[in-house]
């Protein structure tokens, strides 16, 4: 069997494995659905509450790509700002570390007594994606070539030139492993705020549903809307790797394949 | 016909001393003339690299006078500094763009400085897709494309392997001689100063000074056959003493 194939059969057999232990666990000592479903049991659950848990899917994707674009197009702005004038950067950058380093989970609560509750799950995946994107732009943007900058220099290039024409391809590579974070990130800001918001009982979103189903010991479908969860985590993953490949296959080492 | 030709680069007790308290040149003097073939020549740190910034304006003298071209100056990294993201047209399009030059015109001054340098086939290619000596091509044709008055070269060939660098030599004389622009060549290599230059500045180390200054009679065009001449080795003997006699003041 080729590298290839292992490649994708491997993680396979691992689940298969997995699910099979799951299942003999829960037959084999008898425990009960509202301790532990059975695999069996939360696909049957997944089905039968498809049209609910649907809905909660797409509000909770909704303000996933909204807090995930706003953060994007907030961290490379601010970034170029940083880049461009020293002083902006001097005077905002600890509190963007503040805001990163604050845990989303103790700030979630507060946002939602001062906003509606959307907007309050929105700010906060917002604040989760934001700074990693701008601190792999402003990276980026700081480490081009010392020489290429001269180059600009000697052809008397303005400094929007530099920044469209150098700096910005320059900091490509590092833009799009910032935004490919963010899209993680903005998910995981997102389902904290829903979570936050569920126990004071509103909201619609994936992440709600998993604590209203915990009160009402509803696990099966807890364990569903889990595994939308993971799922649609993976999917963005992997959107977002595609469009980095996408964008470097051509020039960047980290995307062209090696060949011996 | 150089030596009656008007001065286009002269410095005048030049001094440099970085922030860190190095000084890299003092009481540096060049004058170059239109046309001039003129190598820079010592060892490394000797302050070669930094009087050629100071030429090309990407550096200010700490003391002393500069007269150089305020722009159309062409540059050539050692290393060969392309834009990764961008093919080798559009590489060497850039300081057209940068000076917004049309599109057609610039178009034909593109396709020109490829030719000069053999990269036609190649315009399409990345960076990565080519050998160092490519590199190098096209990054010296970048530095052509302004049809600039003044050719500054920092140890462009200095990564290269040998053969390469006999080759790139030889293109290199003869777009010099097509073109007949000024050239000052920065290197460590007296071979390769003896087989290029009109005049050759050998320079002390710590802190960079001019030590003796040698001029290479030997007609144009120069090949292969130069290489193996007596005459160039004689050549290269003198400017070897006196590299050594720069180095052992120092040392």
């Amino acid at each position: 069997m080729n590298a290839r194939v292992l490649r994708i059969a491997l993680p396979i057999i691992v689940l298969a494995a997995g699910v099979l232990i799951w299942d003999l666990t829960v037959r084999l000592l008898d425990v009960p659905s509202y301790v532990l479903p059975g695999p069996g049991l939360v696909v049957a659950t997944l089905y039968a509450d498809a049209g609910l848990l649907w809905q909660s899917l797409l509000v909770t994707l909704t303000i996933t790509v909204q807090g995930f674009v706003l953060a994007a197009a907030g961290g490379i702005a601010l970034a170029i700002a940083f880049n461009q004038w020293r002083l902006i950067e001097h005077a905002f950058y600890p509190y963007a570390v503040i805001l990163q380093v604050t845990p989303i989970v103790a700030v979630a609560p507060l946002l939602l007594i001062y906003l509606p509750q959307p907007l309050a799950v929105l700010a906060c995946a917002w604040i989760v994606a934001f700074f990693p994107v701008l601190a792999n732009t402003t990276l980026g943007l700081n480490s081009v070539d010392h020489n290429l900058i001269a180059l600009f220099d000697l052809y008397k290039a303005s400094r929007w030139q530099v920044l469209w024409n150098l700096k910005l391809p320059a900091a490509l590579p590092q833009m799009l492993a910032g935004l490919r974070i963010a899209g993680g990130l903005s998910l995981i800001g997102a389902v904290v705020a829903e979570i936050a918001a569920g126990s004071a009982g509103a909201g619609s979103g994936l992440a709600y549903r998993i604590a209203e189903s915990g009160y009402r010991l509803n696990i099966p479908r807890m364990f569903a809307a889990l595994l939308l969860l993971s799922l649609a985590g993976v999917a963005i993953f992997f959107a977002l790797s595609a469009l980095s490949h996408l964008a470097l296959r051509r020039w960047h080492e980290s995307a062209v394949r090696r060949e011996r | 016909m150089s030596s009656t030709a008007p001065t286009i680069v002269s410095l005048r007790n030049v001094g440099k001393t970085f922030d860190s308290g190095t000084v890299a040149l003092d009481g540096f003097n060049l004058d170059v003339r239109t046309g001039e073939f003129v190598s820079l020549l010592g060892p490394s740190g000797c302050g070669k690299s930094t009087a050629l910034r100071i030429v090309a304006g990407l550096s200010t003298a700490s003391e002393g006078t500069v007269e150089a071209p305020d722009g159309n100056i062409g540059f050539v990294f050692q290393e060969p500094t392309l834009m990764p993201w961008a093919s080798v047209a559009a590489n060497v399009r850039l300081p057209l763009k940068l000076a917004h030059a049309g599109d057609a015109q610039a178009k034909a001054a593109v396709a020109q400085a490829l030719a000069r340098v053999g990269l036609t086939e190649f315009s399409d290619a990345f960076p990565r897709e080519l050998s160092g000596g490519m590199k190098m091509r096209a990054s010296i044709a970048r530095a052509l494309v302004t049809e600039p008055q003044l050719l500054l070269m920092d140890e462009p060939f200095a990564a290269l392997d040998e053969i390469t660098r006999f080759k790139l030599n030889n293109d290199l004389l003869r777009v010099w001689q097509e073109l007949r622009r000024t050239v000052i060549f920065v290197t460590h290599s007296v071979f390769e100063s003896v087989y290029l230059s009109q005049r050759i500045v050998v320079m002390t180390p710590r802190p960079g000074r001019v030590f003796a200054e040698i001029e290479v009679p030997a007609p144009y065009p120069r090949e292969d056959r130069y290489r193996m001449s007596p005459e160039y080795a004689g050549y290269c003997r003198q400017v070897a003493e006196a590299l050594e006699a720069a180095m052992g003041g120092a040392s």
